[in-house]
């Protein structure tokens, strides 16, 4: 940091880019969601969608490039710095308040609709009229309206899977302290542990989804027992995978040799983000799993 | 190194599409919000219009449906929000003695996102199937079992304008944290910088929750999920329970900075300190507190168990607490002022009385038993458009009156700014007033054609309506006729006016405080 100055950038070309991309990426995706609702194949959705996607990862990639060249020619002061913390720290707070709501509609769910249809509380008639036959039971095996299916058990791969992303915390715990004590060497390798033990998560989530649908039976379609669960795991998943694209950008910039002690941000904004995520799983787990 | 002064001055639509400067965006928004402002109210002349006589005339139901809910929408996300986010980009590094906003480029994103979420928004009126016609609380299952084929477009709207409102909020917490000059503490902040503040905690609170809201709406739609119906376990009134949690704070994301503006103006042409400012900004505090716990008064008649109706009513009710403690202050500022009535002062005395008539009747509808009476009539509307156009909107009419010469450089007209006044006071009473007699007479909201009975209100109503729309063309020929001229404003425009806003030459140039002033 050799600058007391608050940096302000000159113009940059990259928001505007971004904010098309986005507006390709909602369009796109407006159309694709319509177009599979009335089974048209047509493939404007799809080209929409990665286009836009290519001009969000070319954004993406030339504004962070901007941001580290910055960076690393010493432009930063200490208090662009905290600035650059700060907005990290918010935004996991909005993060949170996202999967703050999808557990609250898990909770309404068990605590209040289910029961309700079921005739708790002053709802006795409710329950006889519409569905005598539905009952109170966690996980929903059997909807109000008939449909059966299965339910994931917390033992086997999702246990094994908590084991791993507890693992990968501490992996990139060990990372950040290695990039401390200037070990880069060591700060690599439990960064690449780290980047595996993310990847073997996501390929055993994906071998879960296989085997709810497939053989539990449990689909978008089955309930709220079943929309809850891809709801809270689907977005953890695509965090996951979001938190395992930016360690494998710090790996990159570890190489490079862009980080010590004292410029540190990205690494430390990119841990914070996959510890923060680690915590929603460990709820998850406990909530969509266990009890 | 002094980045910012070195390079030269972009020009032409480079100058707005790149920019990364505070008074830039600031303006952006505004103008963005103006526009936004225009559209939404043609739409609500067109529902005017048709309420003029009983019975269809000019428009189909569903298109009237569909004019509800985009007047809503637009109101809500394209006019007031942009308003606020834009005068706070203009004036909060000003007020705090700040360079520019703490990510300059991120604020940039933040506003471009908007023009292409409304966009997208405003292009499915026009697609095979129309728009969103639920009403802009989109309530399950009329956006989902009942909507057409285009809420794919409504949900990925709403879903960008969320990541552009939460950019922008994150922008202007951490300005305020981290970028005031040496010397501004916390309680030295002005009033305004401090309910920018809680009103951008808000917003990070709030949208996740709208973006989980819409993304449920839009698996339940298309993808079959049932969170919001009964027959797969899920519950419609769960999506009250979530949209509310949302729409709650929403609310006071539009009326706080209302009231940081207001605590801003009184205080100038009172020729008096504001009184009380300590209690000012714990009652913006408790305000933004209890606004979490309050959401299900929207909901009293969905057959919540009797202890929540008592909960959701006492909790509201004691919102008036804090929001009083506002009003007497500002009273309390007037009183023994040496008062003058320039026209920001105009739309402050104005909001005043006007916002407190729809805090009353706010404080009717939160009383349960009561409640079942109003619910969805027409009180309700009279109530919120009493808050929100005589509330929000007057406040960003006085905030605008009160530093265009500052952005300009240039007084405005001030004939033609007191008309603007004058029409719109009466003719937004003679808009809204009426609605209370006919909702407490049992006219429900969002219909297309009512009973005999309430004729001759709605066509007073719609006289009004007209009257209060035609007059804002004034306020645009007041704002451009003070961009392209008129007598040259000193540094501190307003005699007493106090902040550091007022220490800078008037028009502000581009760059502001690029070394931070001392503050005693």
């Amino acid at each position: 940091m050799k600058t007391d100055e608050y940096y302000v950038p000159s113009q940059s070309h990259w928001p505007i880019v971004g904010a098309i991309a986005l507006f390709v990426i909602a369009f796109s995706a407006g159309l694709l969601v319509i177009e599979m609702h009335n089974e048209k194949a047509s493939p404007i959705g799809h080209y929409g969608l990665v286009v836009g996607f290519c001009i969000l990862i070319y954004m993406l990639y030339g504004w962070f490039k901007n941001v580290i060249h910055e960076s690393l020619s010493g432009m930063y002061s200490v208090q662009m710095d905290r600035s650059f913390r700060q907005g990290m720290l918010w935004f996991i707070l909005s993060e949170f308040m996202f999967f703050l709501i999808l557990f609250g509609t898990l909770f309404y769910a068990r605590m209040l609709s289910v029961p309700w249809l079921a005739g708790e509380g002053n709802n006795e008639m409710t329950g006889q009229h519409l569905w005598p036959q539905f009952n109170n039971v966690w996980p929903l095996t059997q909807t109000p309206n008939g449909e059966q299916n299965g339910f994931m058990s917390w033992q086997g791969l999702p246990l094994i899977n908590t084991g791993i992303l507890l693992v990968s915390s501490v992996t990139l715990f060990n990372a950040h302290k290695s990039l401390d004590n200037n070990n880069i060497s060591h700060t690599v390798l439990f960064l690449v542990l780290t980047i595996v033990l993310a990847f073997i998560f996501l390929t055993l989530q994906f071998n879960e989804y296989q085997h709810a649908y497939q053989v539990l039976g449990l689909k978008l379609d089955s309930g709220i027992y079943g929309n809850t669960f891809y709801i809270l795991t689907g977005f953890h998943g695509l965090h996951v995978t979001l938190g395992a694209t930016m360690i494998c950008v710090i790996l990159i910039r570890t190489i490079k040799g862009h980080f010590n002690k004292d410029n540190i941000f990205a690494f430390q904004a990119v841990s914070w983000y996959w510890h923060f995520v680690d915590v929603i799983w460990i709820i998850l787990f406990l909530f969509v799993y266990i009890i | 190194m002094n980045q910012h002064t070195s390079i030269k001055a972009a020009t032409g639509w480079r100058r707005w599409v790149y920019t990364t400067n505070h008074k830039d965006i600031g303006t952006l928004y505004l103008w963005f919000s103006l526009i936004m402002f225009f559209t939404g109210g043609l739409m609500a002349m067109i529902i005017r219009a048709e309420l003029f006589q009983p019975g269809l005339q000019l428009v189909e139901p569903n298109f009237f449906n569909q004019m509800t809910t985009v007047h809503g929408l637009i109101m809500v996300f394209g006019a007031v929000m942009p308003a606020f986010t834009g005068l706070a980009n203009w004036m909060v590094p000003l007020m705090i003695g700040a360079p520019d906003m703490a990510l300059p480029r991120m604020n940039n994103w933040s506003f471009w996102i908007l023009p292409f979420a409304f966009l997208i928004l405003l292009s499915s009126l026009f697609m095979p199937g129309g728009g969103p016609n639920f009403g802009w609380t989109f309530y399950a299952p009329l956006s989902t079992t009942y909507s057409n084929d285009n809420t794919a477009f409504f949900v990925f709207a709403i879903h960008i304008m969320g990541i552009s409102s939460i950019m922008g909020a994150i922008n202007v917490i951490v300005t305020i944290t981290n970028m005031r000059a040496p010397g501004m503490t916390w309680m030295k902040l002005p009033m305004f910088v401090w309910t920018m503040l809680i009103t951008a905690f808000l917003l990070i609170m709030v949208m996740p929750v709208l973006a989980g809201t819409v993304t449920m709406v839009l698996t339940d739609k298309y993808f079959g999920t049932s969170f919001f119906d009964a027959s797969g376990g899920g519950d419609p009134v769960m999506f009250q329970h979530l949209f509310w949690f949302f729409g709650h704070p929403e609310v006071y994301i539009m009326i706080l900075p209302a009231f940081g503006i207001i605590s801003t103006i009184i205080p100038t042409f009172s020729r008096k300190k504001l009184f009380g400012y300590h209690s000012m900004v714990y009652a913006t505090v408790s305000i933004a507190f209890l606004s979490f716990i309050v959401w299900a008064h929207h909901m009293f008649t969905t057959g919540m168990p009797l202890a929540g109706e008592l909960f959701f009513m006492y909790s509201t009710m004691i919102i008036s607490v804090p929001t009083g403690v506002k009003v007497f202050n500002w009273i309390a500022t007037l009183w023994r002022g040496s008062i003058t009535f320039e026209v920001p002062m105009l739309f402050a005395l104005a909001f005043i009385v006007l916002f407190t008539i729809g805090g009353m009747s706010g404080l009717m509808l939160a009383i349960t038993p009561a409640d079942f009476q109003y619910h969805d009539t027409y009180f309700v509307v009279a109530h919120f458009h009493y808050v929100l156009v005589t509330g929000a909107v007057f406040s960003i009419m006085a905030a605008t009156y009160y530093w265009i010469p500052k952005w300009t450089g240039n007084m405005f007209h001030e004939g033609l700014a007191k008309t603007h006044f004058w029409l719109s006071l009466v003719s937004v009473n003679i808009l809204f007033f009426p609605m209370h007699f006919v909702g407490l007479a049992g006219m429900p909201r969002r219909i297309p054609d009512y009973a005999l009975q309430f004729a001759d209100f709605n066509a007073l109503i719609s006289i009004g309506g007209f009257a209060f729309g035609l007059s804002q063309i004034l306020f645009v020929v007041v704002i451009v006729k003070c961009i392209r001229g008129g007598k040259k404003a000193k540094a501190n425009v307003w005699e007493d006016a106090e902040g550091l806003e007022w220490e800078v030459p008037s028009p502000a140039p581009l760059h502001t405080f690029s070394t931070a002033p001392t503050i005693k």
